[in-house]
């Protein structure tokens, strides 16, 4: 197990989300569930990234932005898609400029529910997330 | 200075934003020249689906304008139905609103003051303003069951009581979280190095903050006295409230206006339950809205006002919603010229920006 998979660096991104969500992300990483005692990183640089972690419904203007940054990111690369709106477009579906889900842009490895989800949720989705990262590494190694 | 000028864009995911929002930055040598807002990273439509969702239902949708405001959102909405509908709602319900309100302009003034530390790079800082947070949260939580997103207003009063017993405890807890508030205001107010990137950073004229609209802390911070809670909207009329102005307009008189605002809503919502009425949370509603309706009421970031517009159908015929972080962006174009490249990050964020409510 490399020490990517053990500590991962997140980069997250807001593609048409309410914040409900955000501010969760972060309050995951702050003190009291501070899961960066485990050396998990929120950055802001896509090419630092292990994980990224997308947030809302994603709409027109924000697609164009999302698929860059994920291209940014160097393999091997895992997607969480965090929140009902992410996953599935939620509450805002119908709306007209919205895509409904993140998978409509790009490829999702983990979907994590609730609106707005809550930290430990969130936590668990991180912790699938480096299972499937591990798994893309093995296969990487494989092909060399 | 060379008078070549570059343009440097900034955003839409940058690391001091929790939320997309771009600027192009046009800047000579180290100086921001001007600032060229473009927005609609988050715009959603969510106003356009009154037509699709029955009046009650919307009350959900309009709370999920934006996770950090949720309350105030929700019961600007039930206020603008209620007004639309004539319903006065009970006495409890209006406390219990004011004190969710306090409770969310609490928590949104720490998680402000956390991404400010931030932006200055002030990382210890942040997770104390965060620890605290969450402390506001657990009342949150306790009191509505959810964490950010409450779900608690409805259209004639709240949908949950909250027990007697539970509301007398919170004394105690508020006295610890008021401790715990002293220590992290200090910091922001009298560190050294933190006065040295405020003071006299973007600086925004009484004058032009009046003319280009300014709401709320951004207001108040450069001397205007404009505050919704003045009029006395739900039980801020029996609370006696009287708002927080600074006079400096600059980033740090922005801050001192949300450090010093976190001490009023922790007295506020020890008024509002030393004097919670008895009696019911909610009064039946019958019939459709019909009329139009301004909805008024003060976020964390300012003055946020909801236009609705009834047929005597379940469905509302219009909604509109104007949020302070709209009316506060061209003071914040103002501001950026003239600044150094390197304070505008803390520069944008002392406006607070909400892109969630802008965008909607």
């Amino acid at each position: 197990m490399s020490s990517a998979s053990k500590s991962p660096w997140l980069l997250h991104y807001n593609a048409s989300s309410c914040n409900g969500c955000d501010i969760e992300i972060l309050a995951a990483l702050t003190p009291v569930y501070d899961v960066e005692r485990f050396g998990i990183i929120n950055t802001g640089n896509p090419a630092h990234a292990d994980i990224f972690v997308v947030t809302g419904g994603v709409n027109e203007q924000n697609k164009a932005v999302l698929k860059n940054i994920y291209d940014q990111i160097p393999e091997p690369k895992v997607v969480v898609a965090v929140g009902i709106c992410a996953s599935s477009g939620g509450v805002f579906r119908e709306c007209y400029n919205i895509s409904g889900g993140v998978d409509t842009i790009i490829p999702v490895d983990v979907y994590v529910p609730g609106c707005s989800v809550r930290p430990e949720a969130l936590i668990e989705g991180i912790v699938k997330a480096l299972g499937v990262l591990e798994e893309k590494r093995a296969a990487m190694e494989a092909k060399k | 200075m060379t008078g070549r000028q570059t343009i440097i864009p900034f955003g839409p995911q940058h690391p001091v934003l929790p939320e997309p929002i771009h600027l192009d930055l046009v800047v000579e040598d180290e100086r921001v020249v001007s600032a060229i807002p473009s927005i609609g990273y988050v715009h959603r439509g969510l106003e356009s689906l009154v037509d699709r969702r029955e009046y009650q239902d919307f009350v959900f949708l309009a709370e999920r304008i934006c996770g950090i405001c949720s309350f105030t959102h929700s019961s600007t909405f039930c206020q603008g139905i209620e007004g639309l509908m004539g319903i006065q709602i009970p006495q409890r319900a209006a406390y219990l609103r004011t004190m969710w309100g306090e409770y969310s302009r609490l928590h949104s003034h720490l998680l402000w003051l956390g991404l400010f530390a931030d932006s200055l790079g002030f990382e210890s800082l942040f997770y104390q303003a965060w620890k605290i947070r969450e402390s506001i949260l657990d009342e949150m939580e306790a009191t509505t069951g959810g964490r950010v997103i409450q779900g608690v207003c409805k259209v004639g009063g709240v949908r949950r009581d909250v027990a007697n017993s539970f509301l007398s405890g919170m004394d105690d807890r508020l006295d610890e979280i008021e401790d715990n508030m002293k220590d992290l205001t200090n910091v922001f107010l009298n560190d050294y190095t933190l006065k040295k990137r405020l003071v006299g950073k973007g600086v925004l004229s009484k004058d032009d903050a009046y003319y280009l609209g300014a709401a709320g802390p951004t207001a108040r911070g450069s001397g205007l006295d404009m505050d919704i809670r003045s009029t006395g909207y739900l039980a801020y009329g029996d609370v006696g409230f009287k708002p927080v102005v600074e006079k400096g307009g600059d980033g740090y008189a922005r801050c001192a206006v949300r450090c010093r605002e976190l001490f009023q809503s922790v007295e506020i919502i020890r008024r509002v339950i030393t004097d919670m009425p008895e009696g019911d949370v909610f009064t039946p509603v019958k019939g459709n809205p019909d009329g139009e309706y301004f909805s008024r009421s003060e976020q964390p970031r300012g003055e946020v006002i909801h236009y609705l517009k009834g047929n005597g159908t379940k469905n509302l015929a219009q909604f509109r919603v104007r949020t302070p972080t709209l009316t506060n962006i061209p003071p914040l174009v103002s501001i950026l010229a003239g600044c150094e490249l390197a304070d505008v990050p803390q520069i944008v964020l002392t406006i607070d920006p909400c892109i969630g409510c802008m965008e909607r």
